[in-house]
């Protein structure tokens, strides 16, 4: 460590109270509240600990350095946190503690025997993996931890194990993780085989883009891109997701994700002028990513499923915006960087407010009710009205309605593709883009019209909606927390302002050498786009909502209020089965914009006769991918009828593989006498 | 071969082949424990300094091949009340041949070995090789769980036999190592056993083979 700087053992003892977190509940009386409650104070006081010095490295430019030695083969690990990696430290050290705090009442001890410590365990374990994921710069000490995290998250989203479900998705994220990491081997190679050392740093100048840099992007593209959920990588994810318990959702969803995507950024860093492809590439993906994920969000009907798909789209927002500014650095386009990766960089912050909210309010609702089903759900917002409001908020700043956060951080990526449409330069995509990624935003509207609409309005629509009951304090406070840093962190974007333009100068800092060569400098992000202008136009429009609030308020504080039922207008007899359903809301979706393989099937038992008794109609999505159940089922499938001969050598009797080891050695001996013998070269 | 390391390794030799062609269980443990005896007594005769490293392997592997784990065994044999071993899936005098066609084989690779000078004229390759394929083919014939225990000890005497080469490059690390690592083979197996005698009532592994994934 240089000068043996207090934020690097801060860091140091952040993560490792993180790590530890889960520790001594292991040796808790079993069933008692101790352990959780120490888990919970270990994993909040770690991550106070680890905000201090991301807060410093991002805004006060106080980069970390550290080098150990290492007995393992790949040189020493070195450990550095620029304003990048603090960028994306943030949320990990904000949503994991919230999720301990909300595991206090969603996953007590008491409740859940069998699986609670085993769940706090990993979720501190996959908390501190992705912090040193974040600081791992030299390969080995990288894909160390990255593993870690890999299998810890896979340990957390299967705690309910005896589900099959829950087996079967946590079973294609662990083959999904290790393909993406065999990739991230290959890449590791590579890059090592390039420059000579495992050491993720670049020259001044930035590495050479030649042929074999372009395989490393397509490897750290599949790697990362499978833990980020990029489409068509996207596979494990709804699945994972959604059978995860909620508060392990919220951090998957919430930050392991964007660990991918930090990846996909630490690697392209490294290289001086990438080849127009890459951007192109990355552009591409992100806008497939979004139209998919928001097309098959609207569809679902399981309420998890469907914020996991949200993930997808919002994923996918963050990727055009990272093509965007490697666009930019192609074309030497300081302008497209700043705005590119600026509201890549703001969206992975605030994604990782308000899904993590959405998440935690599923996990209020589903506590509530005990079903993910939407349509078993309806009127819960008068059951429990805190989370309802607290869901709507994170509904609003998911489908990016200003002046919720979601709209500043998207409004700074259309701003780069605009700019980098309108030019100068030529960058044709970013035009077909730009309304592509509107046409995503919109139908995300839709599908959390849908959500809202489905689970918190109209009449209760099962016995389970109909007992719903608002969450305990434990459950509450992080919802509320989150809720209203949705609320409030879009306006307070334009002082996010520095600490963004020192992560991009971070993933940049080639073309400040540039800057020399005649091109100019990187813009600060206040200087290309009008954020302030946006924040205060927010603030003023929030304002506006209190004030007529308080207006109603005020006026209704003297009439008597008469509260009927819902779709009470001239029914004699309303019951629940005539609200819009989410299939009947999400089928136009489901039938027309989702693309043929993955439309839904929709289900119909049409009325009959004069007096029709019974008729339903039901648009359910698939409860697998559509691009798991048919591109890579039928694959693996056809792989392994191909493959089924070979079945007969692995016959279960021990003494026969005795024999292979027999065999083998017998003949490596005799090769060896063969080899004398014969005039072999 | 009038070396005193060449006559042990001859009775070695011939100790697979009564491993190999006795059908009684004690017989092959007895046996197993005898061969285990004698290559405690190697080191100390290949090695003509008497360093604490060699007194102290050969005192371990005294003690553990020659009486602990064969004690164990033949504990175990009493505990589940077997004494032969029936059927096995190559018949005696088949797999007596087999062992001898093992050690002529033996000697035929380890004569085309690129072997250090000083260990060219002796037994000690070709008795190991034999030793090595001895126990093998003990592993893969016999039908008895226990059986297969003493297999596996016949196989690592063959490996003990050519960590004696190396006793001088790598003294001790690997004899420990190979030692403890036996060692908790048997015992776990030992465990093992006992508690698939407990669940099912029969030691026979070929119906043990329905428990494959």
């Amino acid at each position: 460590m240089e000068g043996a700087s207090p934020d690097g053992a801060v860091l140091f003892g952040a993560i490792l109270l993180l790590a530890l977190s889960g520790v001594p509940g292991l040796f808790a009386r079993k069933g008692g509240a101790g352990g959780e409650r120490l888990a919970a104070v270990l994993a909040c006081a770690g991550s106070a600990a680890g905000l201090v010095p991301a807060v410093r490295i991002l805004f006060f430019g106080a980069e970390l350095r550290m080098e150990l030695p290492s007995p393992l083969p790949g040189g020493g690990i070195l450990l550095v946190a620029d304003p990048l990696s603090a960028l994306f430290l943030l949320p990990v050290f904000l949503v994991p503690a919230l999720a301990s705090v909300y595991g206090l009442g969603y996953w007590p001890e008491s409740e859940h025997l069998r699986d609670a410590r085993k769940l706090r365990l990993f979720m501190g374990l996959l908390a501190a993996s992705m912090a040193v994921v974040l600081v791992a710069r030299s390969g080995v000490a990288f894909l160390v931890a990255w593993e870690v995290m890999a299998l810890a998250a896979f340990f957390a989203a299967t705690t309910e194990d005896r589900q099959p479900a829950v087996r079967e998705a946590g079973w294609i994220y662990l083959v999904a993780t290790h393909a993406g990491t065999l990739g991230l081997f290959g890449m590791t190679a590579l890059l090592g085989a390039t420059t000579g050392s495992f050491a993720w740093e670049a020259p001044a100048a930035g590495l050479a883009a030649t042929g074999s840099a372009s395989v490393v992007f397509l490897l750290a593209l599949v790697g990362f891109g499978a833990k980020a959920g990029l489409f068509p990588f996207h596979f494990w994810l709804p699945g994972a997701h959604a059978g995860a318990p909620s508060h392990v959702s919220a951090v998957m969803s919430g930050v392991m994700l964007k660990v991918g995507l930090y990846g996909i950024l630490r690697i392209t860093s490294l290289y001086g002028a990438p080849p127009a492809w890459w951007g192109g590439l990355l552009l591409v993906l992100g806008v497939a990513s979004a139209l998919y994920g928001a097309a098959l969000a609207a569809a679902q009907n399981d309420l998890k499923r469907l914020l996991a798909y949200s993930s997808i789209e919002n994923v996918g927002i963050v990727s055009t915006g990272i093509g965007v500014a490697l666009l930019g650095r192609s074309a030497a386009r300081p302008e497209w960087i700043a705005l590119g990766l600026g509201g890549a960089l703001l969206h992975v912050l605030f994604h990782s407010l308000f899904k993590p909210l959405l998440f935690l309010g599923a996990g209020a609702v589903i506590h509530g009710t005990g079903t993910r089903e939407m349509d078993l759900m309806g009127g819960l917002l008068r059951k429990m009205p805190k989370t309802g409001a607290a869901f709507a908020v994170g509904c609003a700043a998911v489908a990016a309605l200003p002046p919720l956060n979601g709209f500043f951080s998207e409004f700074l990526v259309y701003l780069g593709l605009l700019r980098a449409f309108a030019g100068p330069g030529e960058a044709l995509l970013a035009g077909f883009a730009a309304p592509a990624l509107a046409l995503a935003g919109g139908i995300a509207l839709a599908a959390f019209v849908k959500l809202f609409g489905t689970v918190f309005l109209g009449n209760p629509r099962s016995e389970k909606a109909e007992h719903a009951h608002e969450p305990g304090l434990a459950m509450r406070v992080p919802i509320l927390a989150l809720a209203s840093a949705c609320l409030l962190a879009g306006l307070f974007s334009p002082f996010l302002g520095p600490g963004l333009d020192a992560a991009i100068r971070s993933w940049a800092q080639r073309d400040a050498a540039e800057a020399t060569a005649g091109l100019s400098r990187l813009p600060a992000l206040a200087s290309v786009a009008p954020l302030a202008t946006v924040a205060s136009w927010g603030a003023a429009l929030l304002g506006l909502v209190a004030l007529v609030a308080a207006g109603t308020a005020l006026l209704l504080r003297r009439q008597a209020i008469s509260r009927g039922p819902t779709w009470d207008c001239g029914y004699a007899r309303p019951t629940a089965r005539m609200q819009y359903t989410g299939s009947s809301f999400g089928e136009w979706i489901a039938l027309r914009l989702t693309p043929r393989a993955a439309a839904a099937p929709l289900e119909a038992r049409l009325p009959e006769g004069i007096f029709p008794r019974r008729a339903r109609v039901s648009a359910a999505a698939p409860a697998r991918d559509p691009v798991l159940l048919r591109l890579l089922e039928p694959f693996a499938q056809r792989w392994a009828r191909r493959f089924h001969d070979l079945h007969a050598l692995q016959e279960g009797r021990l003494t026969i593989y005795l024999v292979y080891v027999l065999g083998t050695l017998i003949a490596l001996l005799a090769w060896s006498v063969l080899r004398g013998w014969l005039p072999l070269p | 071969m009038t070396h005193p390391v060449d006559i042990l390794l001859v009775f070695v030799i011939l100790l697979n082949f009564l491993v190999l062609g006795t059908p009684s269980l004690r017989m092959t443990i007895r046996a197993a424990a005898l061969q285990g005896a004698i290559l405690a007594v190697l080191p100390l005769l290949v090695h003509r300094g008497f360093g604490w490293r060699v007194v102290a392997i050969a005192v371990a592997t005294m003690a553990l091949k020659g009486l602990l784990i064969p004690g164990l065994l033949e504990k175990a044999m009493r505990d589940i009340h077997i004494r032969h071993e029936v059927e096995p899936y190559v018949g005696f005098v088949t797999s007596l041949f087999l062992c001898a066609a093992g050690t002529g084989l033996a000697i035929l690779f380890a004569g085309n070995l690129p072997l250090a000078p000083e260990h060219v004229g002796t037994l000690i390759v070709p008795a190991s090789l034999a030793t090595l394929l001895s126990g093998f083919l003990v592993l893969t014939t016999r039908r008895k769980a226990i059986s297969q225990v003493v297999g596996y000890l016949i196989l690592e005497n063959g490996i003990f036999i050519f960590g004696q080469l190396l006793i001088e490059a790598m003294p001790f690390l690997v004899e420990a190592g190979v030692l403890l690592d036996l060692f908790v083979g048997i015992f776990i197996m030992g465990i093992v056993l006992n508690h698939i005698r407990q669940e099912f009532s029969s030691l026979d592994t070929d119906l043990l083979s329905e428990l494959k994934d």
